[in-house]
This record gives C-alpha cells, structure tokens and sequence, in this order.
C-alpha cells in the first residue's frame, strides 16, 4: 500500500514514473513530486502509470491539479500507459476528455 | 430479518488505514464470489468512503475512529461505512436512511467532489445518513454471472 515516485529528467522533459497504489495516504507524496514540475513555465511532463494498479479520487484530485498548474504556467502534462481500471475512473467522471491521456500505448493489462 | 453475517471493523481516522479497509473488503467479496472487476468497484467505493470520514475526523479535529460494517448476504454486500467510533445499531441506521440527492456544486467537483460520484458510480445502492455523524451505506449485488467463478461449483443452470 504504498506509491513509488521516481522522476527522470532532461531536454525540458521529465518522466514521473509510478509504480503501487494512489489512495488518500499516497497522494500527498504524488503531489509533493508532481505540482513542482508542471509549475515549471513551459515544462513538459509525462506521468507514467503502467504499475499503478489502483487509484481512487484523491489521485483524480491531484491530476485535477496538476492540470490547473499546467495551465497557469503553460507547461504540459501527459499521462500514459494506464491500467484499463485506473483509465476507467477518468472516463466515468469524463476527466478523460479534459485531461490529455495516451491510450496508444498501453501496457501492463494483463495480470 | 433475513439470514446473513455481519463483520465490523474499527480503524484511526487515519489515512494509512484506506489501504487496510480496502484489503478486508476485498477478502469478504472474494469469499462472496464477486468478479475481479466488482472487487475493483468494491474498494475504490469503499475508499472513497473511507477517505471522507477520515477527512471529516481531521476537520473535527478529533484523534476519531471509523466504523466499517460489512453485511454478508447471499445476494449482496452491504458495507457501512461511519465516521464516528460507535458502534452500528443496524436497525436505527436503516430506518432513518435516505437517497443520496446528487446537489454538490461543480466548484466543490474540481478537486475533491468526486468520492461520492464514484461511490453512486460503483456501486448499486448507496445511501446516506447524517444524524449520527455521517454514514453511507452501499450496497453491491452478487450478479449470477459471477457466481460461477467459484470453481467448485460447475455452472449448473438453477
């Protein structure tokens, strides 16, 4: 029950890779890793999530955030390789169509 | 009244314990029978639950307690979740207990709104009650699909 934040950064890019669950205990720590880099003027960011394997509204909440901080700071942010169960709470509470989410490449279903 | 178990747990209004209710949740509806993807549904709902009571704790400022009750049936789980320490008087709760009306305003959905919503989502029946502190109580049905999962039990037609 526990979240594994590792960033990688370089060429105005950085990779925020996850890896455990996303619930109201781990969330902070997402948050504390996440909102200085898309509070970076024109920063992009890539959150992968292919090992998060659960999520609940706290993590919709901090992406929610994220989101705001990209646009008040012209940065970017992306997220890719999610799990078919975390994909599905952004597409029953429609975040999915306000938040730039990369379906091409999804991985890490199979379990 | 109907024939089934009941189980109650009690944990700190902490958030380090969303993880053990789920991790309970998940036993019980796996020894329902309940498919993969219902558990799924079952403990996000029941997290989503569980965070807002400890996040109603924190407000209060008290080192509170919530109660999670789980009502085993043969059809359903029922799971109460409350976020006070008492204990569960099963027969109060129920008489006193209304639909959710969906009325939160899209201000309050921006960053933190959205544990009900998934809850209603997820969820077959869900109902609250504020008299006693706030306890939501959601039900999830055991569809005949799912019961053939228990591989002890060939999919005989009833």
């Amino acid at each position: 029950m526990n979240l594994k934040i590792d960033v990688a950064e370089g060429n105005g890019k950085s990779v925020v890779k996850l890896s455990g669950e996303i619930d109201a205990y781990t969330a902070p720590q997402l948050k504390e890793k996440l909102l200085p880099l898309t509070n970076r003027e024109g920063h992009r960011t890539e959150v992968n999530l292919e090992n998060v394997h659960y999520m609940d509204s706290t993590g919709l909440g901090i992406f929610i955030s994220a989101l705001k901080s990209t646009k008040e700071n012209d940065s970017e942010m992306r997220l890719v390789d999610l799990q078919d169960r975390v994909l599905r709470l952004f597409r029953i509470t429609g975040l999915d169509e306000i938040i730039t989410i990369d379906t091409a490449i999804r991985g890490g279903n199979e379990q | 009244m109907s024939n089934f178990d009941f189980v109650e747990m009690r944990v700190p209004a902490k958030a380090e314990y969303v993880g053990v209710v789920r991790l309970s949740i998940s036993g019980i509806a796996n020894r329902l029978g309940f498919s993969y993807e219902a558990i799924e549904d079952l403990k996000v709902a029941i997290s989503e639950a569980v965070t807002n009571a400890v996040d109603h704790a924190y407000f209060e400022e008290d080192d509170g307690e919530v109660t999670v009750g789980f009502g085993v049936y043969g059809d359903r789980l029922e799971v109460m979740v409350a976020d006070h320490g008492g204990s569960f008087d099963l027969n109060k709760i129920k008489g006193g207990i209304g639909p959710y009306e969906g009325s939160e305003s899209v201000e309050e959905l921006r960053e933190g709104g959205f544990g009900l919503f998934l809850i209603e989502a997820l969820m077959d029946k869900v109902e609250i009650n504020n008299d006693y502190g706030v306890i939501v109580l959601m039900t999830k049905y055991l569809h005949e699909a799912e019961v053939g999962l228990d591989d002890d039990q060939i999919s005989t037609p009833q």
